[in-house]
């Protein structure tokens, strides 16, 4: 069997390893306390003292990275989680059972599909109120129906499948045919969907962030920070390339890993 | 001879034509009209008939997946069991082979793990297969061992009625051999009935104890293995063991 070197996975995870670290790393000791401002460093450039320099208040800009990237990757995390999961069950049901449940389900996904998430999550905040928490809420909610989708397509691909007609001769129940002999089949297409929708996630909470309604000062996250760099682009453009890097290399790692494991499960089942 | 395990009265089933306006009305094809027959213990019984004439929608009857419009379908056994046509299809390809061999167990339940586990490399032995295959997953064996399992997952709840639709057809002639043999001792070891469907009128006759010519739906002859070859009173019959070249071979 021939088998190619995947580079997407490989890099991927690499690149997904290291950041994972760094946050991990952040989570529990940063250089400086990203919160403390010293007004004598204020929008420092790069040095040894500060790697990326210092922001407005004069706050050390790799601390806040550090930091930073942990609450964007909470936030996604949530955001997938709570996503996947409703969109677990909601998919599993109307694809399995079909009928009238089913049709009215997905025309209300269509309905919410119909919105762009993010303006989707602006409806969810209005009504809920800004705060780290509230935008996982309102991302989550606002990422339902594509996992609703994707899972409702395998469930139909699945429920007709020979194996599936002889569990129910066995005697299996719905739900155990459900959730112990279709989802499994379920778990490469759902992996890739949500690494994608994880990145989704990050750029959504960097982009309320940036418009104010998600992570609220002083709090550190990726999206907040590049929000509050624009003003002193041209004064101190490290200040916005940090942070605006990390994203990039954030979401490009998961992107990469999401299609190395697609292409992996390809080259494993032909 | 012995008991009865099955019968069938007067099944019918029709189902509704795709792609139906609003004005005209629903055109119903009706796919068995009227079919009766019944099963004894340890017989294997022959169905016989081109694509299309209605045999896999009476399997899917007997075993209840598919509810008939009229007509019975009473069992004298519990938990008839089915092996499928196409072996990459009938198992699930996530689950390793030693998980799909106990699941039976697992859901009728009051079995330990290790029970379970015994039972399971237990039938793999008899249906032929090594031990080391429990670890394996579907798409690492070849079709004939992939039927093996299949036939094996069937047995594991000790049904005494089992139905093969198309068991055999999917697979190449020698494979073809050794898993119609193993049908065959299985049914000595385990008092097994087999309702045994195929379109190969050679295949059936090896296989089979009774025959039953399908055409349209309906039962047009049935008998014995001999009766019906030797001595076919219907056309369509003959018809068929003409293209099976099977009449020219004895004149």
């Amino acid at each position: 069997m021939k088998r190619k070197t995947n580079k997407n996975l490989i890099l991927g995870g690499l690149l997904v390893g290291i950041m994972l670290c760094m946050i991990a790393v952040g989570f529990f000791w940063t250089p400086y306390d990203p919160e403390a401002m010293d007004s004598a460093d204020k929008l420092a450039g790069v040095s040894f003292s500060h790697l990326m320099g210092c922001d407005n208040f004069g706050r050390d800009i790799f601390s806040r990275v550090l930091k930073g990237s942990g609450t964007t990757l909470f936030v996604a995390v949530g955001t997938v989680l709570i996503g996947a999961f409703f969109g677990m069950l909601i998919g599993a049901f109307t694809g399995y059972f079909g009928g009238i449940a089913d049709e009215i389900l997905m025309r209300v996904n269509d309905v919410l599909f119909a919105f762009p998430s993010i303006l989707l999550a602006l409806v969810f905040i209005s009504l809920l109120g800004s705060g780290t928490y509230n935008v996982i809420i309102a991302l989550g909610i606002a990422f339902i129906p594509s996992f609703a989708r994707i899972v409702r397509s395998e469930f139909i691909r699945c429920r007709d499948m020979d194996y599936i007609k002889s569990a129910r001769l066995m005697g299996a129940g719905s739900l155990r045919i459900m959730f112990v002999h279709i989802l499994p089949n379920t778990v490469p297409v759902l992996l890739s969907a949500v690494m994608i929708g994880f990145n989704n996630a990050v750029l959504a909470e960097a982009g309320m962030s940036y418009l104010g309604i998600g992570v609220q000062p002083p709090d550190a996250s990726l999206g907040r920070m590049l929000s509050e760099a624009q003003t002193y682009l041209f004064s101190a453009p490290g200040y916005a390339l940090f942070p605006g890097i990390t994203l990039i290399l954030l979401v490009l790692g998961f992107s990469m890993l999401a299609e190395g494991i697609r292409e992996q499960n390809q080259s494993g089942q032909g | 001879m012995g008991k009865e395990i099955l019968r069938v009265e007067d099944v019918r089933i029709g189902f509704e034509k795709e792609g139906h306006s609003l004005f005209r009305a629903r055109e119903k094809k009706e796919v068995l009209q009227g079919v009766s027959f019944s099963m004894e213990e340890g017989e294997v019984l022959g169905l016989v008939g081109e694509s299309g004439c209605g045999k896999s929608t009476l399997s899917k009857v007997v075993l209840g997946l598919q509810k008939p419009d009229a007509g019975k379908v009473v069992h004298f056994s519990a938990n008839p069991q089915m092996v499928f046509q196409d072996p990459y299809g009938s198992l699930n390809p996530s689950r390793k082979i030693g998980w799909i061999l106990e699941e039976p167990l697992r859901i009728r339940g009051g079995f330990t793990k290790r029970q379970r586990r015994e039972k399971a490399l237990a039938m793999l032995e008899k249906v032929g297969l090594d031990e080391k295959i429990a670890d394996r997953y579907p798409n690492q064996l070849s079709g004939g061992q992939r039927q093996r399992v299949c036939i094996g997952t069937a047995l594991m709840t000790d049904p005494k009625l089992l139905v093969a639709d198309e068991a055999v057809s999917a697979l190449d002639v020698t494979i073809q051999a050794q898993i119609m043999e193993l049908l065959l001792k299985l049914k000595e070891e385990m008092g097994l009935a087999i309702l045994f469907i195929s379109h190969d009128m050679r295949v059936v006759y090896q296989m089979s104890d009774r025959v039953m010519i399908m055409k349209d739906g309906r039962i047009i002859e049935s008998g014995s293995v001999d009766e019906v070859y030797f001595s076919p009173k219907q056309p369509y019959t003959k018809a068929l063991l003409e293209a099976a070249g099977i009449l020219e071979e004895r004149e």
